[in-house]
């Protein structure tokens, strides 16, 4: 691996500086995490990815230390924390809803927690001014909370919880209350903050291409355990699970039995009557496994005329096109009634594309373009 | 147009009716002269003399009531001895009732009903039965004495009725809804995830409540505050009730000053007085009422 990618976790040498060891949380009879166990390296942006309550915020709320494990145990920078209380650990929170100090001025939040340090007057003002500046908060330095708007709100949550520099940041939904573009921006604006300052960052969210677009791994969480948890383009193009193909962006799913020809490819029995498709995966499938085949729409051809060499086609029937601008989907109703998506740039002007409602097509895909997935 | 002035007249006319009218009667009571008679003061107006007799009426008063209250050292003594029962009772009043508004707020959201219930359960019986109740529970014989000696803790009775600890108990006892009604008000909106922030910032959880919970619920700490010292300045049944003969309260010198002595002019300047005296903390309070709608418009 060359030294500029950063990729902690595939050195085995390198220390984790979060771990959490087999950690479950019950309230009352409800599981909320179940035998979780996860490291998270030094520097790195983590993204916590999940439908709501699978267990996220608890996540996120053990390693503030709003919650204890009720077994197992999380270690930080190789000491275990659990019992450790939220203000003497090296850890600050973003909360969800800002929580700002209504009673205090911007100023004085960023503050808040530098005076409980004790912090020399010359070097807060220093430190305060220094936060202000990246966050672009100058000017409402004097303000209160309910003085400014919710995007420079939401930056000084950001600036308090980062004056104290610490080890770890957690942000617990931070952009949910901004529109499009204004997180867009914010989301490029945490990445550059977090390079600027090598805090390693813990980002809980429920939008995938939030999760996409800041995090170097994201973890895929269901039902209070992790699914997945690897590296965007990992998660994208290799998912382990259908739950996590499915989650991540649009996929086709086709389920049927596989059979292996050697070379580490299998044929896919999907329908009786149709021609198997033909699939590459490392994982060793035995003869008559069920499987699913994912795949993503954008890597399915969709074509007037029967392609001449490609080796999964399938012929169908366009029953709808979703026009998005850029890219147009189409949905293809085979004649088993099965509806796959295929989609593709347009490079073209709308009026002199070829394909449009009721015609016949065909679809087709490389061996390489699908997963194979046990579930 | 005429609907705006009806709109503003209203209040008007209720302010002038119930609190100016009477206001001036009294006022003009404190300036006449004591006399034997029903009323039992002079001047009294005297519209069939006309003229001549609004001009007697106004060179019949004078300020010589308001004299005498600088010259009596018992009225300074008896106000400045309210106003520091009132601070006083305040003060424990406040003590007693935020630690119980606290667990109110903190309380489970089910529960809330009821124990708001339980703190307005009392005013649902006579105030003077209650008052009367606490003399049975502190005299000698009474209940709380009959308790602790059973315990052992105390060989001879405590006497506490009829001195200025059973006014104190009174005024605490009688007074503490009005503390916990507005803490409870501006602690149950307090959004828990503050006090995380400020203990993932390094505050303890006292240094929390220290830094954020009080300074958020100040709104409501004054208006009980208010609220309790306003009607504990002027009390006269609590210290004639509970207290001793040296619990010196201004509500019971005004009382004297009315039915004992019958001296309604005095009493009425001893009433003036008190009115100005409470002006001041009740136009603060109305301050602070307003400051708090602003800040939540
Ligand atoms: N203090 C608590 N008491 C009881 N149940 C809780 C508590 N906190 C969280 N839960 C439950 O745990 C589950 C996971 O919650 P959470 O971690 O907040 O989910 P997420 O942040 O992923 O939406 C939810 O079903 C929630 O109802
Ligand atoms: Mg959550």
């Amino acid at each position: 691996m060359s030294e500029t990618e950063f990729a902690p976790w595939l050195n085995p040498g390198e220390k984790p500086l979060i771990r959490f060891r087999n950690v479950t949380k019950n309230f009352g009879d409800f599981t909320a995490l179940d035998d979780l166990t996860l490291d998270i390296y030094e520097r790195e942006f983590f993204a916590l990815l999940g439908p709501s309550g699978c267990g996220k915020t608890t996540l996120m709320r053990m390693l503030a230390g709003f919650e204890t494990p009720t077994r197992g145990t999380i270690e930080l920078a190789g000491k275990n924390i659990v019992p450790v209380p939220p203000n003497r650990r090296a850890v600050n929170m973003m909360f969800q809803s800002y929580a700002l100090f209504p009673h205090l001025s911007v100023w004085e939040n960023i503050a808040f927690g530098l005076k409980r340090d004790r912090m020399p007057k010359a070097d807060m003002d220093a430190r305060v001014e220094k936060m202000l500046k990246l966050t672009r908060l100058e000017k409402f330095a004097q303000r209160k909370p309910h003085q400014i708007s919710g995007g420079q709100r939401q930056r000084v949550a950001l600036a308090r919880s980062l004056a104290k520099a610490p080890k770890l940041l957690l942000l617990d939904e931070p952009l949910g209350a901004l529109d499009a573009k204004l997180r867009q921006d914010t989301q490029f604006e945490l990445m550059d903050i977090q390079e600027k300052t090598g805090t390693t960052f813990v980002i809980v969210t429920h939008d995938q291409e939030e999760a996409m677009t800041v995090a170097s791994r994201i973890a895929v969480m269901d039902h209070g355990r992790i699914v997945q948890a690897d590296t965007p383009a990992n998660i994208y193009e290799q998912p382990n699970s259908v739950y996590v193909a499915d989650f991540i962006g649009d996929v086709n799913i086709i389920e049927g039995t596989v059979s292996p020809t050697g070379d580490g490819k299998f044929s896919l029995h999907w329908k009786e009557g149709q021609p198997p498709l033909t699939a590459t995966s490392d994982r060793p499938f035995s003869a008559g496994d069920a499987c699913h085949l994912a795949i993503r729409p954008e890597k399915v051809a969709i074509s007037a005329q029967e392609p001449e060499e490609a080796v999964n086609v399938v012929k169908g029937k366009v029953l709808d096109i979703a026009y998005l601008g850029n890219l147009s989907t189409y949905h293809v109703e085979l004649p088993t009634g099965t509806i796959i998506k295929a989609q593709t740039a347009n490079t073209r002007r709308l009026s002199n594309r070829q394909i449009t409602w009721e015609d016949t097509v065909w679809l087709s895909w490389t061996v390489t373009a699908g997963v194979l997935l046990a579930e | 147009m005429i609907r705006r002035v009806l709109l503003i007249a209203v209040p008007y006319l209720w302010l002038l009716a119930l609190f100016l009218v009477p206001f001036v009667i009294v006022l003009k009571i404190s300036l006449s002269d004591i006399a034997l008679a029903i009323p039992p003061y002079t001047p009294t107006l005297d519209f069939s003399a006309g003229w001549e007799g609004i001009r007697t009426f106004f060179a019949g008063l004078d300020f010589e009531n308001f004299v005498w209250l600088t010259q009596d050292d018992l009225y300074w003594k008896a106000y400045l001895s309210s106003v520091w029962i009132a601070t006083f009772s305040t003060a424990i009043t406040l003590l007693v009732g935020y630690p119980i508004a606290y667990g109110m707020a903190r309380a489970p959201l089910e529960w809330r009903p009821t124990l708001m219930m339980l703190v307005i359960l009392p005013f649902w019986t006579s105030f003077l039965i209650r008052v009367y109740s606490w003399m049975g529970i502190l005299s000698n014989e009474g209940f709380l004495n009959q308790l602790l000696l059973w315990l052992g803790l105390i060989d001879t009775p405590l006497i506490i009725l009829n001195t200025n600890t059973a006014v104190y108990i009174g005024i605490v006892y009688t007074y503490l809804p009005f503390m916990i009604l507005p803490i409870y008000a501006a602690l149950e909106r307090l959004d828990d995830s503050l006090i995380e922030a400020a203990e993932d910032l390094g505050c303890s959880r006292l240094t929390a409540f220290w830094l954020v919970t009080v300074p958020l619920s100040r709104n409501g700490i004054i208006a009980g505050s208010f609220l309790v010292f306003i009607p504990a300045l002027g009390e006269f049944v609590i210290p004639s009730l509970l207290g001793g003969s040296q619990t010196l309260m201004i509500g019971k010198v005004l009382w004297e000053e009315f039915f004992s002595n019958r001296d309604w002019p005095v009493a009425s300047a001893v009433a003036v007085v008190l009115l100005l005296l409470l002006i001041m903390p009740i136009v603060l309070f109305q301050r602070n009422q307003q400051k708090q709608q602003e800040a939540e418009t």
